[in-house]
């Protein structure tokens, strides 16, 4: 049975990670671990997160899971989420300036203000709600329709430095990168655990990747 | 093409059913929450909202093995409201399930406790219900006032006012219910879903008053909702969510379909 590692670092809830990741692919085991060898014996691994950058960034380096998933990001499958996410950036705009993991050579930035819609409405800041992903060709992607909507609760996006390592794009007005890879590491600004039946999807194909692009 | 305005059901749970007051009518049953949530789930609801008015705390227990069923078998954000009024019963909800949490009265009278809830967990998690009542006489410019214990208190403060403070204080959502117009199936009030909605930065919610199709569209297109909550016009399979996206999107509505 191969394993999945879900990391805990006392950045939110997980269970609702865990749950999806168990019905999207039964046949896994699935853990949620805050220790390091556990994290480095697991198959695949899972990083999580909601909340602000410098909480999360805080808690890594304190743990010393900053160490654990550089590591991970050069050996097995990784799958970042939302927060976990935007925290393999080089840095972000959140809390004055906080800095990343730099896995992903670029920034994290926060939506404009006052940004309008065609029709002249405003933008609410969250983006919040299901909105469309736009793919590049990716084995992560395997059996989702092309422009499927996923759900996306995030005021901040990241904004990679190399176009490259972009595996989707999302319009809020502006296209931005909801979905970044680079070979064994994949990161998703969306909620694959919220997003019913694409998300779960998303999950069962990460939870049988190989890792190669 | 971009983000999707949103349907959501709110189921009313009562000691671990949904009920529905329809005003100045009984509360009616409509059946056991985790299969009303499942059958919403399949029909394409973009969330779900669950109002826990439960009267006694012995019985709040309910509402949380009901979240930890869902969640177990439904991935959709899910929202609980009703009775939370500590960082406890928010970090409970949350560790059954929930995604978002609800806070209406604890808000009113202590909205410290929104901001100490939103740096514990996050504004994405921390959902503001406003329940507002007109004021304003026949004539005079339209204001209204938030009322507590289901709409029966005033309490003197102005809904816009009060809306735009609580996102200061870290609301990331805005779940807004007409008293005047919730349980009478007549529509939203859309002058006041408007004037909240260009008021404050993030999503609002209409709710209050839904009888058909149409006023959903119109809480969208003319009241600037990001998202309209319904009950009774769904538990009664009157209308499924499928039914109900399908006719906001041939209104021009962009929807998750």
């Amino acid at each position: 049975m191969s394993t999945v590692a879900v990391i805990d670092y006392g950045m939110g809830n997980l269970h609702s990670i865990a749950k999806a990741l168990q019905h999207a692919a039964p046949d896994v085991d699935v853990q949620i671990v805050t220790d390091a060898q556990q994290i480095l014996h697991a198959d695949r691994v899972v990083f999580p997160g909601v909340g602000a950058m410098r909480d999360c960034m805080q808690a890594l380096n304190q743990s010393g899971l900053s160490d654990v998933i550089r590591d991970v990001a050069k050996t097995k499958p990784l799958l970042g989420i939302c927060l976990g996410m935007q925290a393999l950036l080089s840095d972000s705009e959140e809390n004055g300036s906080t800095l990343g993991l730099d896995i992903f050579s670029g920034h994290v930035l926060r939506f404009a203000e006052a940004l309008s819609d065609s029709e002249g409405n405003k933008l609410k800041i969250p983006h919040m709600g299901w909105n469309q992903v736009h793919q590049r060709p990716h084995p992560l992607w395997d059996k989702i329709p092309q422009d499927s909507r996923f759900y996306f609760v995030h005021s901040y996006y990241a904004k990679p430095n190399e176009t490259s390592v972009i595996a989707a794009t999302t319009d809020y007005p502006n296209a931005f990168a909801c979905a970044l890879s680079h070979q064994n590491v994949f990161a998703v600004q969306f909620h694959p655990e919220k997003s019913q039946t694409v998300g779960l999807q998303l999950l069962n194909n990460f939870l049988h990747w190989d890792g190669q692009s | 093409m971009s983000l999707a305005k949103r349907i959501i059901p709110c189921l009313d749970v009562d000691n671990g059913r949904v009920v529905k007051g329809v005003k100045f009518v009984d509360i009616r049953d409509a059946g056991d929450p985790v299969e009303v949530a499942r059958r919403y789930d399949r029909e394409g609801a973009d969330e779900i909202t669950f109002l826990d008015i439960t009267a006694t705390h012995d019985n709040r227990d309910t509402i949380v093995h009901v979240v930890e069923q869902v969640a177990s078998e439904v991935f959709i954000p899910l929202t609980v409201g009703g009775g939370i009024r500590t960082l406890d019963d928010i970090r409970r909800m949350l560790n059954a399930g929930a995604d978002k949490v609800g806070i209406n009265s604890a808000a009113v009278f202590n909205p410290e406790f929104v901001s100490e809830a939103a740096q514990r967990f996050g504004s994405q998690c921390i959902v503001v219900a406003i329940d507002a009542k007109k004021v304003s006489a026949q004539g005079e410019a339209n204001r209204w006032e938030i009322f507590t214990h289901g709409g029966r208190k005033a309490t003197g403060i102005d809904a816009i006012a009060w809306a735009e403070k609580m996102v200061s204080y870290g609301a990331g959502e805005i779940l807004l219910t007409s008293m005047d117009r919730d349980g009478t199936r007549e529509g939203f009030d859309l002058l006041l879903t408007r004037a909240i909605s260009e008021a404050v930065s993030v999503p609002v919610i209409a709710s209050g008053g839904v009888g058909n199709l149409d006023h959903l569209a119109e809480g969208v297109i003319t009241g600037k909702a990001d998202a309209v909550l319904a009950a009774s016009i769904f538990h009664f399979a009157e209308y499924t969510i499928q039914q109900a996206k399908e006719h906001m999107a041939s209104r021009g509505i962009e929807m998750r379909l």
